[in-house]
């Protein structure tokens, strides 16, 4: 693991690139599909070629979002699971987050507050996928019963909410966390950073290579 | 008829007043079904007036052709055969088109700002050159009236010959109908005029004789005089007491305003929380051990 100057590799360069297509998708999504979410936010029409064009690519992206999504979860499904230094973790969560001192329990690879965002993400992208299927004119919402139609639609917005409050959540906590971003664009973190978020995870790391 | 221009109540997916400060006669198409003859001539005059064909259909074994409304028939009559009470066989026949409701569930649900608007006359129309082609509006009708064209893939249904109205025409399908049973005006007159019918048809036995303009969502500008009000469902499956679906009405009233704030607070919170309690940094010298 350590490297030359004390940095781990933390995402390889494959996950790198799923992750960065996932989150341009995301972006092409969110964006397109907030033109319909409110009045507010129909303006964010004019950046794909307006009201039809908007309708027509929306759909066609979350296709693409559902397939890298499935690819970049399919990876980072093992790491996943929830542990015991997990739930510790989670009682210390707010001293944490408020920056307080506290002794980091054991964890892996990730913190439990990522492994919920994962399965978040995991979840709510399926039920995007389901709903908008049902919804996806005129190809396919004809074939349902007009009131499966009304609460698919309705499923949709409240989905993508919590879609976009999660990965608001995320980018947020990314950037909070120094350090962190290095990881997604560069592939490794410092030593200490590992130390530091993730004991447990270092300490396997550590041992694997000395 | 008086001459009006066609001022705009209500636009789709528009937070803001419309234009309104003139103001105009509230008008309504009614719709005598005890004097229709299934004749057809309002559906040709549709046709002719708006210029649309259809596709050729095929015979579906019944008088309906074509069977149900499209991009391409806005009016369609549907024709029922009931047993009624008295074992008695009455033939009824519907005019089936947009009833252009006071409180438009198409419109509601529209996401495309001005996709969908309400004229002052209580006219709804759909301007295509808007439309998005979501469906939404399919969604919110609580009478399955708009139809999606496959070929341009925006929404089509009745107009109410807005564009005649505005130039003090009657629509099209009044002005050609054979026996008088599509009349237009104003809305206070088509309801004068629907009493003294209903007042002739109870006399002729009809008890359950009356007006369909179902108050679930705010009265319709489309009219119908029914032989039996009591059962509507009758005519090929009027809907008793039309609503808007709740689905739509907390979709589009509670939980997107909700959730639109409900983003920038997400966004908002983690400024806050940044600026308060600042970046949470590992310490470069802690793997001395």
């Amino acid at each position: 693991m350590n490297n030359k100057s004390g940095f781990i590799l933390r995402h390889p360069p494959q996950v790198r690139a799923n992750h960065w297509f996932v989150a341009i998708v995301f972006i092409l999504a969110t964006l397109s599909g907030l033109a319909f979410f409110h009045p507010a936010f129909f303006f964010l029409s004019n950046l794909f070629g307006g009201g039809p064009w908007t309708k027509i690519l929306h759909p066609f992206v979350g296709v693409v979002m559902l397939v890298a999504f499935s690819m970049l979860a399919s990876r980072e499904w093992k790491y996943n699971r929830v542990t015991d230094a997990d739930r510790q973790w989670q009682k210390k969560a707010m001293d944490i987050m408020l920056n307080h001192p506290v002794k980091m329990p054991d964890i892996g690879r990730y913190n439990i507050g990522q492994k919920y965002l994962f399965r978040t993400l995991l979840g709510m992208i399926g039920i995007l996928f389901l709903t908008g299927i049902v919804i996806w004119q005129p190809y396919f919402a004809p074939m349902f019963s007009i009131n499966l139609v009304r609460l698919a639609v309705v499923a949709h917005g409240i989905a993508g909410f919590i879609t976009i409050v999660a990965i608001i959540v995320h980018i947020y906590a990314a950037y909070w966390t120094r350090g962190a971003i290095r990881g997604m664009t560069r592939g490794t973190v410092t030593a200490a950073w590992a130390k530091h978020h993730y004991p447990g995870w270092y300490k396997e790391m550590s041992k694997g290579s000395k | 008829m008086v001459q009006q221009s066609l001022n705009i109540e209500r636009r789709s997916a528009t937070t803001t007043p419309s234009p309104g400060v003139r103001h105009s006669v509230e008008v309504a198409k009614l719709i005598d079904i005890s004097k229709c003859i299934g004749c057809k001539a309002c559906q040709a005059a549709c046709m002719e007036w708006n210029d649309i064909r259809d596709e050729i259909g095929t015979c579906k074994g019944v008088y309906d052709n074509p069977a149900d409304l499209s991009a391409g028939s806005w009016t369609v009559m549907r024709f029922s055969e009931v047993e009624t009470d008295n074992g008695k066989l009455e033939w009824l026949i519907r005019k089936d088109g947009c009833m252009h409701c006071a409180d438009p569930g198409c419109l509601k649900a529209c996401p495309a700002p001005g996709a969908i608007v309400q004229h002052e006359n209580g006219i709804v129309d759909f301007q295509q050159e808007n439309c998005t082609g979501c469906g939404y509006c399919i969604t919110g009708c609580p009478f399955n009236i708009p139809r999606l064209s496959p070929k341009d893939h925006k929404v089509y249904k009745c107009t109410l010959c807005s564009d005649r109205i505005a130039t003090g025409l009657e629509p099209a399908c009044a002005k050609t109908c054979p026996t008088g049973a599509i009349m237009f005006g104003s809305k206070k007159e088509m309801i004068t005029q629907a009493e003294g019918r209903i007042a002739d048809l109870k006399e002729r036995g009809y008890q359950n004789a009356g007006l369909y303009d179902p108050k679930g969502v705010g009265g319709t500008h489309v009219m119908y005089v029914l032989q039996h009000a009591d059962k509507p469902e009758l005519y090929s499956g009027l809907a008793k007491d039309p609503q808007l679906s709740p689905l739509v009405i907390f979709w589009k009233g509670i939980a997107k305003p909700l959730m639109s704030y409900g983003l920038g607070v997400a966004v908002l919170t983690g400024i806050m929380h940044y600026v308060t309690v600042g970046p949470n940094e590992a310490e470069e010298d802690e793997t001395e051990k």
